[in-house]
């Protein structure tokens, strides 16, 4: 019975975020009084609204929530051979989560410390990621989308995107390359005498750092630039004219500005790195801690999905979750953040 | 310290392009001077010069006797006021006026009470709390006034501040203008294309065509008495009649012109055989025959009734109608169209010009 009920409560689940999303959307337009916004019919009329409440919806909820909920579901059951699910054996558990903190699935004695070690570390570390990307691209942002003349623009946003062509593998092998003891940076500062041993840039993770850095420079730079861009320059001399120095002008009227585009790429970066997996399976040191990893062997080394499952859950939540404090303390709407 | 704004042969140059070419004047502390001029003329890149963002190319800026070269716009006693205001639209109104005194650094209490004394002066109190949004144009005008005298600046610098107003508003915030001028005492530059607002407003005018200052007076004097050729077709309506000079007499040129000989004041020196214009503005014109050379007849073109006064449009010789302006009190008859009528004008009516540019229309 109470089975049975779960399984209805995680499948029911998107339906009733959806409705509370909505009902709250609807609050909002009544508190604004906004009386000339019309309904997506009215704007759209019925033929092009259908296709795309019917389009939006197949791929929101059946291409990525659906698969999800499975995924949910199956954390909450043990691991089991195929046949047996939904056999004798089958129940409903919160073993995957006891073992993710207690390291087994029956003490509760010691602390799984391996992966909560790895699972805080890389929610941190995710963090001064992104933070590096946000100091990396907001000069760069600024002085594209304020400074830099059109041809200049182009040319430096073409070498931005180029070599995003290159498959992400490959780039985070071309990074081992650069990295390796006997690699391009090692022989370089050899050659030139700056260093009389290899330093191990992989072991030290400093491979899988720049790595990191540099997989999601342009989610951070794009939204930055757009953030930016759409700044009347005159605000900025108006600023300068009334005396304020240029730290004074980028911290009360050009951030406060941009605080949506900030807000929409450090998410970004931060979620994406947090999950990213290719940067630490090739970059990473032997000792390198990143969750991602962990969660894979789940999967894959351990063939334990239900585990897996559950590990990954924790690391999407975590993340939502921390994600939408920091709107919340910087005050920053999720409408904002799609502008 | 006075606070004298002088120019001394600043040409500014875009590349091959010269946007001023060696302009120089003085602006005396508390006047309000404009630069008057077509758009393109240069106005405004002179207003960016003086307020830092802009180096002269050649010449010398000077403020209160010093030289600004190398000085940055954060660093000098002027405040400029930008075309579009900028407000900056995240800040409430108390912000946006005290932004200037928060870089400063002057502490929160005292900064209030300056904001609030700055809403009395542009008769907005009490409404610091509010969002820029929410005010009206006019209300706008009046926070982005109150933002740039906040600084206590030496020099106010206003760039088309009306230009974005409807009629009704922008000759009720021209009296505004002059009067917060009048109150604070300081300086005021105002660039602008309407000659309304220029006459109206201001101590002095220096009038611009392409980089160039062609005349600096009080408004009456460019009025009355034009040095050139676009200035007199440029401030106010002008009926040009360009021919060459016949003769000279008493003060006076005679013109070959098309409608005939007619007098003019030469007060610019032409001489016999020079190209040169005879301007006649619309208002001194009468209907009927009058004196010897400044008398001429021309079928009526339209005839345009504006309330307060008539205006009649003769077929002039080019293109371009000349215009009779008509009061209401003038019992004379306003003719018909098609009918040839006789215009006349008094002495000192007419004005003789070198040729020259003239504004296109």
């Amino acid at each position: 019975m109470i089975e049975q009920a779960v399984k209805y409560l995680i499948f029911a689940a998107p339906f009733i975020v959806v409705a509370v999303f909505w009902a709250m959307a609807r609050a909002e337009r009544r508190a604004l009084g906004d009386v000339s916004s019309k309904t997506l019919f009215e704007r759209n009329g019925a033929a092009i609204s259908i296709y795309l409440l019917v389009a939006v919806g197949f791929w929101a909820l059946v291409m990525i929530v659906l698969p999800q909920l499975y995924m949910v579901d199956f954390s909450f059951h043990p691991k089991l051979l195929p046949r047996e699910y939904g056999g004798p054996k089958d129940h409903y558990t919160l073993d995957n989560y006891r073992y993710f903190i207690y390291g087994s699935t029956t003490s509760s004695e010691a602390y799984n410390t391996l992966h909560l070690k790895a699972f805080f570390l890389t929610i941190v570390a995710s963090l001064g990621v992104t933070a590096f990307n946000f100091c990396f691209c907001y000069p760069l942002a600024y002085y594209l989308a304020q400074v830099a003349k059109p041809e200049r623009l182009r040319i430096v946003i073409l070498l931005l995107i180029l070599p995003f062509w290159v498959n992400e593998i490959l780039r985070a092998f071309a990074f081992r390359v650069i990295f390796a003891t006997s690699g391009l940076l090692n022989s370089l500062f050899l050659g030139f005498g700056l260093i009389d041993q290899p330093i191990d840039f992989l072991g030290l993770d400093i491979g899988m750092y720049t790595g990191l850095s540099y997989a999601y420079l342009l989610l951070m730079m794009f939204p930055l630039y757009n953030a930016i861009e759409s700044l009347d320059k005159n605000q900025i001399e108006a600023a300068r004219d009334l005396g304020a120095p240029w730290w004074h002008i980028h911290l009360f009227v050009v951030m406060p500005f941009a605080k949506p585009g900030i807000a929409s790429g450090c998410t970004m970066v931060f979620m994406l790195t947090a999950g990213a997996l290719a940067a630490p399976l090739i970059l990473g040191g032997p000792k390198s801690l990143w969750f991602t990893p962990i969660v894979y062997d789940r999967f894959y080394q351990a063939f334990n999905w239900p585990q897996g499952s559950a590990y990954a859950f924790i690391l999407l939540l975590t993340c939502i979750v921390f994600v939408l404090a920091v709107l919340r303390v910087f005050k920053v709407s999720l409408g904002e953040i799609t502008r | 310290m006075s606070a004298d704004v002088e120019l001394d042969k600043v040409s500014i140059r875009f590349g091959d392009f010269v946007a001023v070419r060696s302009a120089t004047l003085k602006i005396s502390d508390g006047q309000f001077f404009s630069f008057l001029g077509p758009s393109g003329c240069g106005k405004t890149t002179i207003l960016r010069t003086i307020s830092g963002f802009l180096e002269p190319s050649e010449g010398t800026v000077r403020i209160g006797g010093r030289d600004m070269r190398g000085i940055g716009p954060n660093k000098r006693p002027t405040a400029l006021i930008f075309q579009n205001l900028a407000l900056f639209p995240l800040m409430t109104v108390a912000e946006n006026i005290g932004y200037g005194l928060r870089v400063q650094g002057m502490p929160i209490a005292e900064r209030r009470r300056r904001v609030e004394e700055l809403l009395n002066l542009i008769a907005l109190p009490g409404q610091g709390d509010k969002k820029v949004s929410e005010l009206s144009g006019g209300q706008k005008q009046r926070v982005a006034i109150a933002r740039a005298l906040a600084v206590e600046p030496k020099v106010l610098l206003l760039d088309e501040p009306l230009s974005a107003l409807d009629l009704k508003l922008r000759q009720h915030m021209r009296n505004e203008l002059r009067a917060i001028q009048r109150r604070v005492g300081i300086t005021f530059i105002y660039i602008t294309h309407d000659q309304g607002e220029a006459l109206t407003m201001s101590d002095r005018i220096a009038v611009m065509n392409a980089g160039v200052i062609e005349q600096i007076g009080d408004g009456k004097s460019v009025y009355d008495d034009p040095a050139t050729a676009f200035v007199a077709s440029f401030v106010g309506e002008n009926n040009p009649f360009p021919g060459r000079v016949a003769a000279l007499a008493n003060g006076e040129a005679v013109v070959d012109t098309p409608f005939g000989r007619l007098l003019g004041r030469n007060r610019s020196g032409v001489k016999v055989g020079d190209e040169a214009i005879l301007f006649v503005r619309p208002e001194a014109f009468r209907l009927g025959r009058g004196g010897e050379g400044r008398s001429l007849e021309a079928p009526v073109a339209s005839v345009a009734f504006e309330g307060n006064m008539s205006h009649i449009y003769l077929k002039g010789a080019a293109r371009k109608d000349i215009i009779v302006s008509i009061g209401r009190s003038d019992s004379e008859r306003v003719p018909a169209q098609g009918e040839t009528t006789a215009i006349h004008f008094d002495a000192g009516g007419g004005l003789v010009l070198p040729v020259g540019r003239l504004a296109s229309d």
